[in-house]
């Protein structure tokens, strides 16, 4: 039974004069334990999609379960999820244990689980030393990594990357690639969008290109690289730009 | 309740972290009220020294709704805004429901503690002509919640409607005006005088808070009968909750 199933999912924003059809009937499943990446230009429905399987953004028709629970029921998956987004969404009134600390407790984390995952996580994501310190004095890397590790603190049984790691330098991006492998390899459920095609390409078990409120095509990064027949060794972002064209998104 | 109970524990440990400001906040406007209005003004016989027992239910009514408007507003304004703070609070197992009433819980707790810091202080000051007899104990707490809620509401339909750069202009052309026009520094049956003023601010939350303390701490001076404020201030509290859980609802999701 996957963990994620979405079955012609569908959303339409009723303006005054018009309607905008955001999201024309996605389907796609992920099992446990998968890195599933999203990937469109800006406008094809990405954020909306994602936006419905977090609980954010109303269902017009479809239908979409996490773990057997329909998102409907938002606290219930709520608790299943967490989504570590772009922008920093960090409490700048605590330091940074204490952002993880009050996140567990949000959940339900008993005492000593909580401080014990903290540390764990704070010394796994390199941030032991900074722990007490409020997050105004943190970069952008160290911020994005103690986002990562709050969404980790109640164990989710899926983690919405949704372009985590836009605007990171180098290293602080190749970092967090290493972090999400190992989390890879524990078994946790990814579900990232990303801009960044080599990002989708090493780090997804499978890819799904979407443009326009569709998904146009859905399969592991090698296979759909096979689309591409006017080139040798075709990457990904061949993919995207045959599958999306060159035109410009604002 | 256990996310709601953390929700507020976390509320109060940034309160608590940051008491000096809050209270700092809190106290300096009425204590220069009370002070000038209800110290030098009476000491120099410029006012009636009765005076002030009209001015102390006010102020109270006043501090309350600025801390609890603020409390409310500020917060939910910037986490809404800039900061985005509020995608964790919404992320967490919590229904929206139970979410805006943790914020709503937040703001009337900063309302009364504000009436606790700022009572004393003005009976301190003002002690020497104050006739205070409080009518009724139970109504007295009925008023101070029902205040507090009413503060937290205004403060929730503020925070989630206007921009967070917009505040100021906004306590400016709607807070400090509500305070001025709500029966605070004058009784309402005063303004028979000037009637249309007196119609027109009935539709002021302000005037049944400032009017119900009136009716239970000094009900020697005429006021608004207690069950009409509370009436108002229960309308406040409908009308004002109303718009700030459609504004929550319209900024949290879509």
């Amino acid at each position: 039974m996957p963990l994620i199933k979405v079955d012609n999912l569908r959303k339409t924003y009723y303006l005054k004069r018009h309607q905008i059809e955001a999201v024309k009937g996605v389907s796609f499943e992920i099992q446990e334990g998968e890195i599933f990446g999203l990937l469109g230009p800006n406008g094809a429905g990405k954020t909306t999609t994602i936006g419905m399987l977090t609980t954010r953004v109303g269902i017009t028709s479809g239908e979409a379960l996490i773990g057997g629970v329909s998102v409907k029921q938002k606290v219930a998956v709520k608790r299943a999820i967490a989504v570590v987004p772009q922008m920093l969404t960090l409490d700048r009134s605590l330091t940074a244990r204490e952002n993880l600390i009050f996140h567990a407790k949000y959940f339900g984390v008993g005492k000593d689980e909580r401080e014990q995952k903290a540390d764990e996580l704070l010394g796994w994501l390199n941030l032991s030393d900074r722990q007490d310190d409020f997050i105004s004095s943190f970069s952008g890397g160290m911020s994005q990594r103690l986002m990562i590790a709050r969404a980790l603190m109640h164990k989710p049984k899926v983690l919405f990357l949704d372009e985590a790691t836009t605007g990171l330098d180098p290293q602080s991006r190749r970092l967090l690639w290493d972090k999400i492998r190992e989390l890879h390899s524990l078994g946790q459920t990814i579900f990232l969008t990303t801009h960044y095609m080599d990002e989708a390409d090493t780090l997804c078990d499978r890819v799904a290109i979407m443009d326009e409120g569709k998904v146009l095509a859905i399969d592991k990064p090698h296979n759909l690289k096979k689309l591409v027949k006017d080139k040798e060794e075709p990457t990904l972002e061949d993919v995207f730009i045959q599958l999306t064209g060159k035109g410009l998104r604002e | 309740m256990q996310t709601f109970l953390a929700l507020i524990e976390r509320d109060i440990r940034v309160l608590r972290r940051d008491f000096l400001d809050f209270a700092t906040r809190i106290i300096v406007q009425p204590f220069l009220f009370v002070f000038v209005f209800g110290y030098v003004l009476p000491g120099i016989g410029q006012v009636k020294p009765g005076y002030v027992n009209l001015l102390l239910p006010g102020i109270l009514a006043a501090s309350m709704m600025m801390a609890g408007v603020q409390g409310t507003a500020i917060p939910l304004s910037t986490e809404f805004g800039y900061t985005k703070e509020i995608e964790d609070r919404l992320m967490s197992p919590i229904s929206t429901p139970a979410l805006i009433a943790q914020k709503i819980t937040m703001g009337t707790l900063q309302a009364w503690i504000a009436a606790a810091l700022v009572f004393p202080i003005a009976w301190l000051i003002m002690r020497n002509n104050l006739h205070i007899s409080i009518s009724s104990f139970p109504l007295l707490f009925v008023f101070i919640l029902l205040v507090g809620l009413a503060s937290a509401g205004w403060g929730l339909a503020l925070g989630t409607i206007i921009d967070p750069f917009k505040l100021p202009i906004m306590f400016a052309t709607m807070v400090i005006p509500a305070i001025f026009l709500g029966a605070t520094y004058y009784p309402w049956k005063a303004l028979a005088k000037i009637k249309w003023l007196q119609e027109l601010i009935l539709i002021n939350p302000m005037v049944y808070a400032s009017e119900g303390f009136r009716s239970v701490i000094t009900p020697q001076i005429p006021h608004i009968p207690w069950f009409l404020s509370v009436l108002g201030l229960l309308a406040g509290i409908v009308f004002l909750t109303y718009l700030g859980v459609r504004g929550f609802l319209k900024r949290a999701y879509s």
